[in-house]
């Protein structure tokens, strides 16, 4: 059977998974940790402690601020010193948590044991909320509220659970450790997820480069039985591990523009989110932990590292033998989608996947020259767009000529900006381009929701 | 030959004077009734098409002013009140002349007082390097030094300076068109009056954060320790989330807050004399050494007052 990939566009970068092969380690906790109540997409979550108070590994610290949020459980036991503002990586403030570790104590009822459950709950309702209670969210970078895919809209039909272990970014090796690791427990959170969903069938997709994963989770599966969970091979290419790309390359099917994947019938969840819904479903254990890579070819250990959430990016460089010399960028997050960190005192989030370290001669941009109209970057765009064009029309801010160009619709992959050979910064002007016509686009939403309530009046 | 040219010339004579009577017809027919007082209004005006007025260009200002009832909210920044004057005579109103305004760059966090704390090596304008984080000092609310101000500006009154990393704007060059304003992800430019001789006080820092961590950031930070609020004695400065700000109405230029501000954030320009700090000082002091004197022989005389009158109360108690 020759191996699946999506229909247009998409690069081929070196894949640079320098910590394949490394064991995953657990870090013990920071002495403070601090806990950001921004870790999903949606409204911030509130606080529900405050300062002073007691708190033991797994308690909320802060609940859902609206619909689209989430639950943020405490990752260590210890005193509640300050809650307030505090720079993201970005710089940006963000109100945190911060938690002085004492020891490591844990909330009653939570399952710390390595024995596997591999009986599911029977009622689905009751394992959405438990999924909800524990905070899960998408870890595959969206960050988007898990208890919310999953209970779809009515009227939606779901017809495939699309399992997300492509980990296409380079470099980064956490989700495969995941998977040859916690197999098990990743085809029992796939498992869950297919019941949740209406006992549909279920593809775990990993990328042709992690033969072992491949090789165990079949193994798996097998053994535990699973006839409905298929594992399925696809070929390496970047972006993949992109929710429609995936949708695209497993059921050979589009989304449209705007549209949601369930309205393909297809959900996506990445391997980090199925082990967090195995942990919160079978072991009533909240999201309070993740892998993280540690990598990249100036940094002299390469490691998958498990951390506790609210970890200061500072002590992991710290207790691995400080910044290298050679470091002169800190990327949070793969080399094509990651974001650069502008603050070393930031901490992990729930959607932290890696910290990655360049030289200054790996990251150094050549200067931009002009557009020689090769079309590559239309050729690379996995959303088949124009970057050449979009990149044109943000300059001079054309917001009608940008929707009408589906600058919206940009994933951010990056693909135009790896092919262009003029270097032209592509993906950072289509960026504000994208933003603007979004923009617009909420505004209109906006103002005949306020039109139709006036006409309603 | 001599026939070819002749019929040549009637022919294309008939035919010019035919398609001019269609062209005739048709103009009269279909003609747009349009107030004439636009083009006279678009005449006066700049021409330079800027948008800062808020309208798309100079025809489509017109347009408005002329269906506009009062002209309420309608002003030309650009040719300022001279154009103004003449539209509203054209149309017949009478407008309050406004005070000419400029733009001001409120952020003085130059390369010495604001340390780098990162190095930013992506596409250089605001607007991107704003989307992705805070910028490349540990100020998360002054200048970006990209320069998107500089571009916005199609009067040429904005330049970056190379020595502080900051905007600066030609005063003479300078319309408040605002587009500057617009251009600033950081929206550190305002469009303040541009006072009596150009003479003006001006807060000149965005920052938010505590004293302690603003100070920390930029040496030339606002602190917001209140200390200006505190000395300026015509109400004029407000201090909100650890940031000043100088009404430029109820300002009267007295100088006294650029005087007492501990980090310099507060600017004065185009004044005619550098400020003498310990004469303004010593100014303050006497005047608050006045004022205890004041309000102690206020209190004295209230005391003495109150004991009077116990005492009469007392001396009414035993007759």
């Amino acid at each position: 059977m020759s191996k699946q990939s999506f229909a247009i566009g998409g690069v081929h970068p070196h894949d640079n998974k320098l910590a394949r092969d490394c064991q995953t380690q657990v870090l013990p906790p920071a002495p403070t940790m601090y806990v950001s109540v921004a870790q999903h997409l949606g409204a911030p979550a509130l606080p529900v402690v405050a300062v002073g108070d007691k708190v033991k590994v797994g308690q909320v610290l802060a609940g859902p601020g609206g619909f689209v949020s989430a639950y943020v459980h405490s990752p260590v036991s210890g005193t509640v010193k300050s809650i307030g503002p505090r720079p993201d990586l970005a710089g940006r403030p963000v109100t945190h948590i911060e938690i002085a570790v004492e020891g490591d104590e844990w909330m009653e009822g939570i399952d710390t044991s390595d024995r596997l459950i591999t009986d599911i709950p029977v009622d689905n309702t009751a394992i959405i909320e438990q999924i909800h209670k524990a905070g899960v969210v998408g870890l595959g970078g969206a960050t988007f509220p898990t208890h919310i895919k999953l209970s779809p809209p009515p009227g939606s039909k779901c017809e495939r659970i699309i399992i997300n272990g492509c980990e296409c970014e380079p470099y980064l090796t956490s989700d495969y450790r995941v998977l040859l690791e916690k197999g098990e427990q990743v085809a029992v959170g796939a498992a869950i997820i297919a019941k949740v969903m209406g006992n549909v069938p279920c593809t775990i997709a990993i990328e042709e480069n992690k033969p072992e994963a491949i090789a165990h989770m079949r193994e798996v599966v097998a053994k535990l039985g699973y006839k409905t969970i298929e594992v399925m091979e696809l070929k390496m290419r970047y972006p993949q591990g992109s929710e429609k790309q995936l949708i695209d390359a497993v059921m050979h099917r589009q989304v449209r523009s705007g549209g949601l994947p369930i309205s393909v019938g297809a959900v996506v969840q990445n391997v980090g989110t199925a082990l967090a819904v195995y942990e919160a479903v079978q072991k009533n254990k909240p999201l309070i932990d993740n892998t993280i890579t540690v990598t990249g070819k100036c940094f002299p250990k390469q490691v998958n590292l498990q951390v506790r959430i609210g970890t200061p990016f500072s002590y992991i460089i710290d207790s691995l033998g400080g910044m290298p010399k050679e470091a002169a960028k800190v990327i949070s997050g793969g080399p094509m989608m990651g974001k650069a960190v502008a603050n070393l005192d930031a901490t992990t989030l729930k959607g932290t996947s890696a910290l990655l370290f360049l030289t200054e001669q790996e990251t150094r941009r050549a200067p931009e020259t002009a557009c020689i109209r090769c079309g590559k970057c239309a050729d690379a765009c996995p959303m088949g767009l124009e970057p050449f064009l979009l990149q044109k029309l943000s300059r001079i801010a054309d917001t009608e000529a940008l929707e009408a160009n589906a600058a919206q619709d940009c994933i951010e992959c990056g693909c135009c900006l790896y092919s262009c050979p003029a270097h032209i910064p592509l993906l950072d002007i289509i960026r504000t381009g994208k933003g603007r016509a979004l923009g617009a686009i909420k505004a209109r939403a906006a103002a005949a929701k306020a039109a139709a309530e006036a006409a309603n009046k | 030959m001599t026939n070819t040219v002749i019929w040549t010339i009637a022919i294309i004579t008939v035919l010019g004077l035919l398609l001019a009577l269609v062209l005739y017809l048709v103009a009269k027919k279909f003609k747009v009734e349009e107030d004439p007082r636009i083009d006279e209004v678009e005449k006066v005006m700049p021409g330079a098409n800027c948008g800062g007025c808020g309208f798309a260009g100079c025809r489509a200002f017109s347009e408005a002013a002329v269906n506009s009832p009062d002209l309420e909210g309608i002003f030309c920044p650009v040719g300022g009140n001279d154009v103004m004057a003449k539209v509203a005579s054209i149309l017949g109103f009478e407008v309050k002349a406004k005070a000419p305004q400029v733009a001001v760059v409120r952020c003085n966090g130059t390369c010495e007082a604001r340390p780098r704390v990162n190095e930013y090596d992506g596409f250089a304008t605001c607007a991107v390097k704003a989307a992705l984080y805070t910028g490349d000092t540990a100020c998360a609310y002054g200048c970006l030094g990209c320069g998107d101000c500089v571009a916005a500006c199609q009067f040429g009154a904005l330049s970056m300076d190379p020595a502080t990393g900051l905007p600066v704007v030609d005063e003479e060059k300078c319309t408040a068109c605002g587009a500057c304003v617009k251009a600033c992800p950081k929206r550190i430019i305002e469009l303040r009056p541009k006072g009596p001789r150009g003479m003006r006080e001006v807060v000149s820092c965005m920052n938010k954060d505590k004293g302690p961590v603003a100070k920390k950031a930029c040496a030339n930070a606002c602190i917001g320790c209140g200390l200006c609020e505190k000395t300026c004695t015509h109400a004029a400065i407000t201090v909100e989330v650890n940031l000043a700000y100088i009404d430029p109405d109820k300002c009267k230029l007295c100088r006294e807050c650029e005087a007492v501000c501990p980090t310099g954030a507060i600017h004065g320009v185009n004044f005619p004399k550098p400020l003498d700090k310990d004469a303004v000082k010593a100014r303050i002091a006497e005047r608050k050494k006045k004022a205890a004197e004041a309000a102690k022989a206020a209190a004295e005389a209230k005391a003495a007052e109150a004991a009077l009158i116990a005492e009469a109360a007392k001396e009414d108690a035993h007759e």
